[in-house]
């Protein structure tokens, strides 16, 4: 069986990932509930005629993807796997609001068209010309975690040997009002935002898109190889230590084989301790968090993929993520660990090529 | 005339998202499909839209559409001879 190496990423995000490089510069929000990604100068990238009719989701996509394959030098791969949680959710929100406002008269096909869960895939396909495999899943708080899974078997199985595997979230303003109604988002009384510590529930909203060049050869670019996943729908606080024990054993694992764990605290207090409860497994280790930096969507898991991907290729851990002062010299197998409310909790393992 | 040009400009611009357009780069005369403009068949099905919208102008016969949408200044002087609001 092959092995899945990482062999080029691109991310856009809250911070500036696209332009520079691991995490050389930072900016912590404290103030806003939800932070918006940094969008890099499209006019390169895109044509003109058809960016006009692109939401920022598919825009992000696309930027995210040109680069990770112009890492791995890769020109057109074999398939292209996307995750989304809410798709192109801009589109959805004007289409639907013009059914409504025009009293379900003079529709137009553009933001129809536009508003499927595929369409970041789709147009990254039509800019490449590729005509392979191409899925999206659209799975909650595991879609990157489900396409990440496909892509794994695919390559391993050696069915395809080059996939484009990524994510992709925007936020839009009509969902965002909502979601603060059902405080999903947090409030501007919880003020002043903080993932760790934090006392309130709800989280600090954002976007991004990032996706990955996996291929089953070992490349100079290699970041890492994806050891292994599992994902599951739910679980109780009290299982999350069998959980990960048992992804471990089954992957001929122990506790202390782990060099660094990833997780994906959001400061919302009543799922944090799914958190607290696992990195008592880990407390030898260091233990890093990305959500302040990246905010919480369905897909900011894949930010979390690229941060441990990438501390595997650099073996630095930036100060700004780190939970615990614990040190390490060498980064050989780093565990991602991510929920959202319970749900859709999700086990990734990276490991040096 | 000019003034229902010079709107039908800006619609054509806002409705079709043509980011880095500006009334003054589109000539009344100047194609809106293939060269010129580069409009393409999403565009038309918009651009009928928009007439329907804003000038309650119906095309019962879409072999018309050719005609009409061939520049600004066709489809300006279409609308004043057909438009009901």
């Amino acid at each position: 069986m092959k092995k899945c190496y990482i062999n080029g990423m691109g991310c856009v995000s809250a911070q500036d990932t696209y332009e520079t490089s691991f995490l050389e510069s930072v900016v912590i929000n404290t103030t806003e509930n939800i932070i918006y990604a940094i969008q890099p100068s499209y006019k390169e990238l895109i044509p003109p005629a058809a960016a006009r009719r692109m939401a920022k989701g598919v825009k992000m996509g696309l930027a995210a993807s040109t680069k990770a394959l112009k890492e791995a030098n890769v020109e057109v791969p074999d398939a292209i796997i996307t995750g989304t949680g809410m798709g192109c959710i801009e589109d959805s929100e004007k289409f639907l609001r013009a059914l409504l406002d025009n009293n379900e008269e003079y529709l137009t096909p553009t933001n129809f068209i536009q508003s499927t869960h595929n369409t970041v895939g789709g147009q990254i396909a039509l800019g490449l010309g590729c005509k392979g495999y191409n899925f999206t899943y659209v799975n909650g708080a595991i879609s990157f975690e489900s396409a990440l899974l496909d892509a794994k078997l695919q390559l391993e199985n050696e069915e395809e040997n080059s996939i484009l595997v990524g994510a992709a979230d925007e936020t839009s303003s009509h969902t965002m009002e909502l979601f603060k109604l059902i405080n999903i988002i947090k409030k501007e009384s919880d003020q002043p935002y903080s993932v760790l510590g934090s006392n309130s529930t709800g989280v600090i909203y954002s976007e991004g898109a990032t996706f990955v060049a996996l291929e089953n050869i070992h490349k100079d670019s290699s970041y890492a190889v994806l050891e292994a996943l599992q994902i599951q729908n739910e679980l109780k606080v009290e299982e999350v230590e069998s959980f990960i024990t048992a992804f471990l054993n089954k992957n001929n694992l122990k506790l202390e084989d782990i060099d660094a764990v990833v997780f994906g605290n959001n400061g919302d207090v009543t799922f944090d301790t799914y958190y607290s409860e696992a990195s008592s497994l880990f407390n030898q280790i260091p233990q890093i968090y990305y959500k302040h930096l990246s905010g919480e969507f369905n897909t900011a898991s894949a930010f979390g993929f690229w941060v441990a991907a990438s501390i595997i290729k650099s073996q630095i851990i930036p100060q700004s993520i780190k939970m615990n002062a614990i040190e390490k010299n060498t980064f050989s197998k780093v565990l991602l660990y991510n929920q959202y409310q319970g749900k859709d909790q999700s086990l990734v393992l990276l490991s040096k090529c | 005339m000019e003034a229902l040009k010079q709107e039908l400009k800006a619609k054509i611009i806002e409705a079709l998202n043509l980011e880095d357009i500006s009334i003054e780069d589109i000539n009344d005369n100047d194609p809106l499909f293939g060269e010129g403009l580069g409009l393409d068949s999403i565009d038309a099905l918009e651009l009928i839209v928009l007439l329907d919208k804003v000038y309650g102008i119906r095309l019962a016969d879409p072999k018309q559409g050719k005609a009409i949408f061939e520049s600004v200044e066709t489809m300006a002087k279409y609308i004043e001879e057909h438009r009901t609001k």
